[in-house]
């Protein structure tokens, strides 16, 4: 059994993560690790960059290709995917959001990890409706750019 | 008890990230002689929660109080007098301006009125199909489209069954409508069933019950009996078919642990109904039980409507949904505690907290592990039966089927039982998802059709049974499949003794 399985936390272990290089550009990190039957993500990449063997294969994400547009952030059923760019210090992290109240650009929130703790502030830089499901777009810290993946509006 | 305005009241939902709960026509009401407010659109027992009624009965022996459990009509621990109308389901009886609801006293009291039984009328149509829900409604639309006159029975005021109560995206490929919500795919299905409606091709009874199955007056012909209740009281009708389809859903499983039957402990399916449907709050602290998807979805979706979910406890080592499910209510705050179970639920008439206990690795409560959780509201997620009861009644083969939620139609790879043109579909012929029910409903209407004599269209036929054989491929379909599996091989051997 893998650790995940009891907790409902991954680690970095069973994510395959992108370079340096590749998170300047902005990559989409697919936390969809098992077999489930599920494919909109496929389709909502406009270069392709994401594949799947059969409906049934976890979603593989081809870095090179992944131009970071945060599309499949708003489609993915399983609100599993984020797209996380690092610059100059910073990281900017695009994530599903589904509560309210709804915070706006220029905002502080809190920034949580995959336990639901809060692990430092982050800066609101973008809001996108798709849907029902918010994507917001957060500035942290570098060091936060693989632990955080999760907001807290203060109402 | 605090009664307080129902209208007002704390518990109703104000603002929701994904409904839009539209505001509705004030409707007054009396409860034991007490005056109580709700809205247009509330079942009575929406109405009664949300006005802070949670007993709605009391057990036969002991007196105990009871709320409702199952929230979708399916089990008895909500019946209640309306208007000297006893047995009524608060949970799928509308609420109306005035009525008067009054709690039973044990066992009720014969109606005092004269029983009002008008003369029954005749329905003649090719297939009936029971149940509203995604099989169900598939069923119908397919025969239709087939050609074949269909008449589609539901016991609630709307269609789409449990649909109407899924607030979340739903997993699968576009032609299972994935990334579609489930409150919209019982929106989308509903449109299509009207067209149908305009053209004829499918009658709608709602409100209505399938209560029995009689001997037919011609060879090849079903007869069944059907109440559709108006304002309380029913009618009957008689209802002849060449074909019916059961997608009669399943109902949510009780677990065994002291206190299970004080009001606050219920269905998680229930919740999700009383909030999402009728935006009402359970409680404001709830413990989920289980930790398959129907667990941590509605755990997710009970934060979304601002209730807070305190643990989530699953008696397996490990989580039996998907991750990603698990993982939204993980980044939450919400903690999941596998290898753990509740070993009793406290207070005097509602629910005031629970004991969890972790367990060891053969299931086994481990002594001096228990911990004390402040709570108003448990839910189960412990699973679902499949509603078989009127498959029984006709005398279908049934097997119990561990894998399939317990005992099921027999049936073929093309939904049909071991009685010539009787059919399955969904849930009541094996506990699976939204999604394959929907296929499996289109199979069943299409199989029903062919049956009478319409287009032989093999290819769509064989089209669903490949969809359907794609969404089982993976590991989390592997239940199913062998659930499935294991019906087919019955019924074949079920066929050769004949």
């Amino acid at each position: 059994m893998h650790e995940y399985e009891r907790t409902g936390i991954l680690s970095t272990k069973d994510l395959k993560l992108p370079s340096k290089k590749q998170f300047e550009k902005g990559i989409a990190i697919l936390e969809c690790i098992q077999e489930i039957p599920c494919n909109p993500c496929v389709d909502s990449c406009p270069v392709k960059a994401i594949s799947m063997k059969d409906i049934n294969a976890p979603p593989i994400n081809d870095f090179d290709k992944c131009i970071g547009c945060t599309k499949c952030v708003g489609i993915c059923p399983g609100l599993a995917i984020f797209v996380v760019k690092i610059k100059d210090g910073k990281a900017l992290i695009t994530l599903p959001y589904e509560f309210l109240p709804v915070p706006k650009v220029g905002d502080n929130v809190k920034a949580l990890d995959r336990t639901g703790n809060i692990k430092g502030k982050a800066l609101v830089k973008k809001v996108l409706k798709i849907g029902k499901t918010m994507v917001i777009t957060i500035e942290v810290d570098e060091k936060l750019a693989i632990d955080i993946r999760n907001i807290r509006v203060d109402a | 008890m605090i009664l307080h305005s129902g209208v007002g009241s704390i518990l109703r939902i104000k603002k929701h990230p994904i409904i839009d709960f539209k505001s509705q026509k004030k409707i007054s009401f009396y409860f034991n002689n007490k005056k109580l407010d709700g809205f247009e659109g509330d079942t009575i027992a929406s109405a009664l929660h949300a006005a802070g009624v949670k007993i709605l009965t009391t057990s036969l022996k002991y007196n105990r109080p009871r709320g409702f459990f199952c929230g979708i009509g399916k089990c008895s621990s909500c019946l209640i007098r309306v208007n000297d109308v006893p047995n009524v389901r608060t949970c799928i009886a509308p609420l109306m301006e005035d009525i008067n609801v009054k709690m039973q006293n044990k066992l009720p009291d014969l109606p005092d009125a004269e029983f009002k039984c008008s003369a029954k009328q005749t329905i003649e149509v090719d297939i009936l199909v029971v149940g509203a829900g995604p099989a169900g409604l598939c069923a119908a639309i397919e025969g239709a489209k087939q050609g074949a006159k269909m008449l589609l029975v539901d016991e609630n005021q709307c269609v789409g069954g449990q649909l109407v109560k899924q607030t979340h995206k739903f997993f699968g490929s576009k032609n299972e409508r994935a990334g579609t919500r489930g409150i919209e795919i019982a929106k989308e299905l509903e449109n299509e069933l009207k067209e149908f409606e305009k053209s004829n091709k499918i009658k709608l009874m709602l409100d209505s019950t399938v209560i029995g199955y009689y001997e037919g007056d011609e060879k090849k012909q079903h007869k069944f009996g059907v109440v559709k209740r108006e304002n309380y009281e029913s009618k009957l009708y008689e209802l002849n078919c060449k074909a019916v389809v059961f997608a009669c859903g399943a109902m949510e499983n009780m677990l065994l642990f002291p206190g299970n039957d004080l009001p606050g402990v219920y269905g998680a399916g229930a919740v999700q109904t009383l909030m999402n449907v009728y935006g009402v709050k359970p409680g404001e602290r709830v413990i989920m039980i289980g930790a398959g998807n129907v667990g941590l979805i509605v755990s997710y979706q009970l934060l979304q409507a601002g209730i807070a979910v305190d643990r989530v406890v699953e008696a397996a080592p490990n989580i039996g949904g998907y991750h990603v499910h698990a993982a939204k209510l993980r980044r939450c705050g919400v903690p999941i505690q596998t290898s753990h179970s509740i070993k009793e639920v406290y207070g005097d008439e509602k629910v005031k907290g629970a004991v969890v206990v972790k367990l060891d690795q053969n299931w086994q409560p481990i002594k001096g592990s228990e911990e004390k959780v402040s709570c108003d509201t448990v839910c189960l997620a412990v699973g679902l039966t499949p509603s078989i009861r009127l498959l029984s009644q006709m005398g279908v083969y049934l097997e119990f089927i561990t894998e399939a939620g317990g005992y099921v139609a027999l049936h073929d790879n093309f939904m049909q039982t071991s009685v010539k043109g009787v059919y399955v579909a969904g849930d009541s012929s094996g506990i699976e998802e939204a999604s394959t029910a929907m296929i499996e409903g289109k199979i069943a209407g299409l199989s029903a059709a062919i049956l009478l004599g319409h287009k032989k269209n093999q290819n769509l036929l064989k089209q669903y049974v490949n969809e359907l054989d794609q969404l089982r491929a993976g590991p989390f379909g592997e239940k199913p499949r062998i659930a499935k599996e294991k019906i087919t091989k019955l019924m074949e051997k079920r066929h050769a003794r004949i």
